[in-house]
């Protein structure tokens, strides 16, 4: 057998097997995120079944995923809904960075990781995972309540904030100075900036360079600016990633809407690649040692998250359960905490530790989140319920 | 009515406004076109009771449902003073699908006017002979009971 036709068997093996998680994933109502990590943490190294000879696909389609992923988040919001998401709800968004970051931040600091490490966790346990959380509010139906756009406006404020951080994630994880680092946040912000002023104001003329009436040209511009714009970006070292989501803010109205159409099928199968190599640079073997820890994040990080929803809420003259409604859809975290930890590990910089807890850290929460955001109605009820005198009912 | 417009990043508007009784109605608008009707539960005015999704034509339907008879009560007001005069909304059946208004004949064989047009919650007003209808479509319709009478029967066989 040739080399090439054990790969294709390789990696056809690999997706098949994906193709059945996801269906098994769709069937019990989960998103399919820790699944993909596990399958990678069982092909990998000290995995069941070791994989030889597609690192060098799978690695680079692992980097496109991430491009689509962060593309595709900027395409899902307009830069006039940034702006107004920023402005709604910026307060509710740093109680959320305080409250969501630290116990990742201290967890790292007492495992020894050092500052950098402390950095990379604020970041994994900070990050909602917007996918899933869009995909369970439709799912159970709670699009057109009040509470909702409070949920949505943090999502916003959060995608923001990783356009900031992951570029001084970057700078940091080189190894920079103090200086070259706030270097790093002054440019990340300056360009930041200019993108929003840019898409709010000159967004058809961005739309009007990849745009196409052909499917196949639009494809291949689209998907070609991405990678050429997180490759200049990663080149500047702003991080791949950022430049991708930048310009899918710069890229709007109906040109974004068949954007999105149109890429979706490559981000699900690239992010699957990508969950799946991250999960096969974990060795299965680490994460037993790291599992209290990561349980106890998994516990304190639930707990802030329903802090900042239940506050945000409040603010916004939401009732009691609407306010724990929205404290519970946040709870879900997944691809970009990933991304985060996979960054960090691609420099080398932080302890190979880190992986496993972030991955451990993903699996609970991507699992617990959708869970929290189902059972949450009922137990707020029954609390309600059973002591009615503090919480009277609101109108009929 | 105070309508209530509230974006919901990327997925779309919200679109509600108050009953009376306090409880709230309206749809969400998805980026994609996609309508869903909401309606806000009693005991928890932040949740829904439903989110039904709507095809175009279903929404189409239902808003007819719900503007023609406001409509037709409007009407009947205005011609009270007039003894022996109705309004009343009638249904355009197949028969009469992609073919005009003219092609009904309406006028010279009842003496019944057609006021207006529903058609998927819009008003098309004073109609002329040219008018395409497209079965579904309800017309607002002023004339004698007879004519009525038989205007419905026209619509419905043709």
């Amino acid at each position: 057998m040739t080399d090439t036709s054990l790969e294709l068997i390789e990696l056809g093996a690999v997706f098949f097997g994906l193709g059945l998680l996801g269906r098994f994933a769709g069937r019990i109502g989960l998103s399919p995120i820790p699944l993909y990590l596990i399958g990678g943490l069982v092909f990998g190294e000290g995995g069941l079944l070791p994989l030889g000879g597609i690192e060098k696909f799978t690695s680079l389609a692992g980097e496109i995923g991430v491009v689509l992923l962060l593309l595709l988040l900027g395409l899902e919001y307009s830069a006039a809904e940034l702006v107004t998401g920023l402005r709604r709800s910026w307060v509710a968004g740093l109680l959320d960075i305080v409250l969501n970051a630290a116990p990742g931040a201290a967890v790292a600091l007492i495992l020894g990781w050092g500052p950098i490490g402390a950095f990379v966790m604020a970041g994994v346990t900070y990050i909602s995972s917007s996918g899933i959380i869009a995909k369970v509010l439709g799912d159970l139906g709670r699009l057109g309540n009040r509470e909702t756009p409070v949920v949505l406006s943090i999502l916003v404020f959060e995608d923001l904030v990783m356009a900031l951080y992951l570029p001084i994630l970057t700078a940091v994880l080189v190894g920079v100075s103090l200086v070259g680092g706030l270097t790093a946040v002054g440019i990340a912000a300056g360009v930041l900036a200019v993108v929003l002023v840019v898409a709010l104001r000159y967004g058809r003329f961005v739309s009007a360079i990849v745009d196409s009436p052909d499917r196949e040209v639009f494809l291949l511009k689209v998907l070609g600016a991405a990678l050429l714009v997180a490759g200049f970006a990663s080149a500047m070292q702003v991080s791949a990633a950022v430049g991708a989501f930048l310009l899918g803010i710069a890229i709007s109205g109906s040109t974004a809407e068949n954007a999105t159409k149109m890429l979706e099928p490559l981000r699900d199968l690239f992010a699957a690649v990508f969950f799946v190599v991250f999960g096969l640079n974990t060795d299965p073997a680490s994460i037993p040692p790291v599992l209290g820890w990561a349980v106890v994040l998994a516990v304190s990080t639930t707990l802030t998250k329903l802090a900042t929803g239940w506050w945000a809420a409040r603010r916004q003259g939401i009732g009691p359960l609407g306010r724990a409604r929205a404290g519970a859809a946040l709870v879900a975290r997944g691809e970009f905490s990933i991304v985060i930890a996979g960054l960090a590990v691609s420099y080398a910089a932080v302890d190979g530790e880190l992986a496993a807890l972030a991955t451990t850290y993903v699996l609970l929460m991507a699992v617990l989140g959708p869970v929290a955001a189902r059972v949450v109605e009922p137990l707020a009820r029954k609390l309600r319920a059973d002591r009615p005198l503090t919480n009277p009912t609101t109108a009929h | 009515m105070n309508v209530e417009v509230t974006p919901l990043p990327g997925i779309g508007v919200r679109k509600d406004f108050a009953l009376r009784g306090g409880r709230r109605i309206g749809v969400v608008t998805h980026r994609d076109g996609k309508i869903e009707l909401i309606i806000s539960k009693s005991d928890d005015p932040d949740a829904c009771l439903a989110e039904l999704p709507l095809s175009a034509d279903e929404a189409g339907a239902l808003a007819n449902l719900l503007g023609a008879p406001q409509l037709v009560a409007q009407l009947t007001e205005e011609h009270r003073d007039l003894p022996g005069i109705h309004t009343r909304q009638i249904p355009v059946g197949p028969p009469f699908d992609g073919r005009t208004l003219g092609d009904t004949a309406l006028r010279t064989r009842t003496g019944v006017s057609v006021v207006a047009v529903m058609r998927a919650g819009q008003v098309h007003s004073s109609p002329t002979p040219d008018f395409t209808l497209t079965a579904g479509d309800l017309m607002v319709t002023v004339g004698t009971s007879e004519g009525l009478d038989n205007a419905v029967r026209i619509l419905k066989r043709g």
